[in-house]
């Protein structure tokens, strides 16, 4: 373990580094995510089929297959960026497939009787959409998204194997220095990813119990 | 159409609805328009850019990698259900210390990424690249099925498990002749899902260096040079969204199939839960 001890800063650096990760893309596909998803919901043709194709394209390719497009081959097209802005897109580009398809079911699990009893009773579509369905679509896509933002956390090790020094790629350097000590340096490695993803785990099913509601 | 945000539309929602799709159709021209123009400016449609796929050896090493790709994920996936049965039955036994101890080695392994778990089989078992590969998929896999068939057994009506043991079957014997096989069906789509997942998590071999798909456009841009990156990129990428886009179907129709069998039908939740998306 003294391998760990010693070299504790570059694991916590590497610790900030792929928290950044996390919560930059999670912000940033929680944003592209909603408006996609709500082009998906909408009445306008062209932004459903926008809503589609790039669900359909996103959630299809694997992240690496990203990664290796937004850090290898947007560069041939002329558009170059550091490491980590590419890494933060890359996330971000692939998450938000996965939030959009939440809001959207987020959205299509609230009964239609619901909507249709707030519209005959008066409301008008902005009082129906803020008193009645979002506050009903917020409940189901809660659980949904925290699971997303579990599976991104540990998508941000992807961005190790593209030149950004997360913990994976802090453990992948430590190991190749101290071949003795390969076990306990990634078992640190894997410490600090469960930090994040098992309190989030146990918050999500809380979470998901206590707002489970009857239809 | 009348869906949860709207009722059919009268004549004046029918205009504005043409102004939007106008207005949206133009927006997303835009879009197109811009990439397509980047693209050109950038010489990417010009002949000397995709004149590598008149060499046939071009197509033969990426249908290698392609190959290589499926391999792993097939080979992985059927570990990776065979642990899953394990793990859902282990996690659903009557011992508590049997069932703590399951509890905590799928949330361990559903808790890591993919990644790590093949560079400590490559690192500390010394495994070549495709065991890795193949043994880190099939483990995290495996904790993330085995907890989709637990949902699917928990989803049943708990009057399957009362007749089985009320006909003299064991705790053992329940699960596996009378809660599984149901668990198994009603779980098809989510379980197809979370292959098409294990499928997109085997391109990480790249990264731990398994010679698979995306690899083989790295190397194709070693031998010859960035000229070509885009267009082989261009032809991998479309190889791999085509696979995973046919299981998607799959999964889909298991979906259909399976709603019209049983009316109630598997709990929106479980399967959001099961299509919980990973690397």
């Amino acid at each position: 373990m003294d391998v760990v001890v010693e070299n504790l800063p570059l694991f916590l650096e590497g610790f900030w580094t792929t928290l950044r990760l996390a919560v930059f893309s999670g912000a940033l596909a929680l944003v592209l995510g909603t408006l996609l998803g709500a082009c998906r919901v909408s009445p306008i043709p062209p932004l459903r089929g926008l809503g589609t194709v790039y669900v359909e394209l996103a959630r299809n390719t694997p992240l690496t297959v990203v990664f290796f497009f937004v850090v290898f081959v947007t560069p041939q097209l002329g558009l170059r960026l550091p490491f980590f802005p590419s890494a933060v897109i890359a996330l971000t580009i692939y998450t938000a497939a996965f939030v959009c398809e939440a809001v959207r079911s987020g959205i299509n699990s609230v009964g239609v009787g619901q909507a249709e009893a707030a519209r005959s009773i008066g409301l008008s579509f902005n009082q129906s959409l803020r008193n009645v369905i979002l506050p009903q679509a917020v409940r189901t896509v809660v659980p949904p998204l925290i699971n997303i933002f579990i599976a991104l956390t540990k998508n941000t090790s992807v961005a190790g194997g593209f030149f950004v020094a997360e913990l994976f790629n802090v453990g992948r350097r430590l190991t190749n220095g101290h071949a003795t000590a390969v076990t306990p340096i990634l078992i640190g490695v894997a410490v600090f990813y469960l930090l994040i993803t098992v309190p989030s785990g146990l918050l999500a099913g809380r979470l998901e119990r206590k707002v489970a509601i009857a239809r | 159409m009348s869906s949860v945000l709207y009722d059919e539309p009268g004549p004046r929602t029918r205009r504005r609805i043409l102004i939007g799709t106008i207005i949206g159709g133009a927006l997303v021209a835009v879009i197109v328009g811009a990439i397509l123009y980047r693209l050109s400016s950038q010489g990417m449609f010009e002949a000397r850019r995709w004149d590598v796929f008149a060499d046939p050896q071009v197509w033969q090493f990426l249908g290698n990698g392609l190959l290589a790709t499926l391999q792993a994920a097939a080979v992985a996936a059927v570990f990776a259900v065979i642990l899953g049965l394990l793990f859902a039955v282990w996690r659903m036994s009557e011992s508590p210390a049997l069932r703590m101890t399951a509890t905590f080695i799928i949330e361990l392994f559903r808790g890591l990424p993919v990644l790590l778990l093949m560079f400590f089989t490559l690192i500390v078992f010394g495994l070549e690249s495709y065991w890795a590969v193949v043994a880190g998929l099939a483990i995290y896999n495996a904790a993330i099925i085995g907890e989709i068939l637990r949902a699917g057994i928990l989803s049943l009506p708990r009057g399957q498990t009362e007749a089985a043991y009320a006909i003299g079957l064991t705790h053992t014997q329940t699960l596996l002749m009378i809660l599984l096989p149901q668990a198994i069906r009603r779980m098809m789509p989510s379980l197809v899902s979370q292959l098409v997942v294990l499928l997109k998590d085997s391109s990480l071999g790249y990264i731990v260096g398994y010679l698979e798909l995306l690899r083989s456009v790295q190397n194709l841009r070693d031998f010859f040079g960035n000229r070509y990156l885009f267009s082989v990129f261009f032809v991998a990428a479309g190889i791999y969204i085509t696979v995973n886009f046919a299981l998607s179907r799959l999964a889909v129709y298991f979906e259909r199939r399976g709603s019209k069998k049983t009316p109630a039908g598997v709990a929106a939740g479980l399967d959001e839960d099961g299509a919980a998306p990973a690397a």
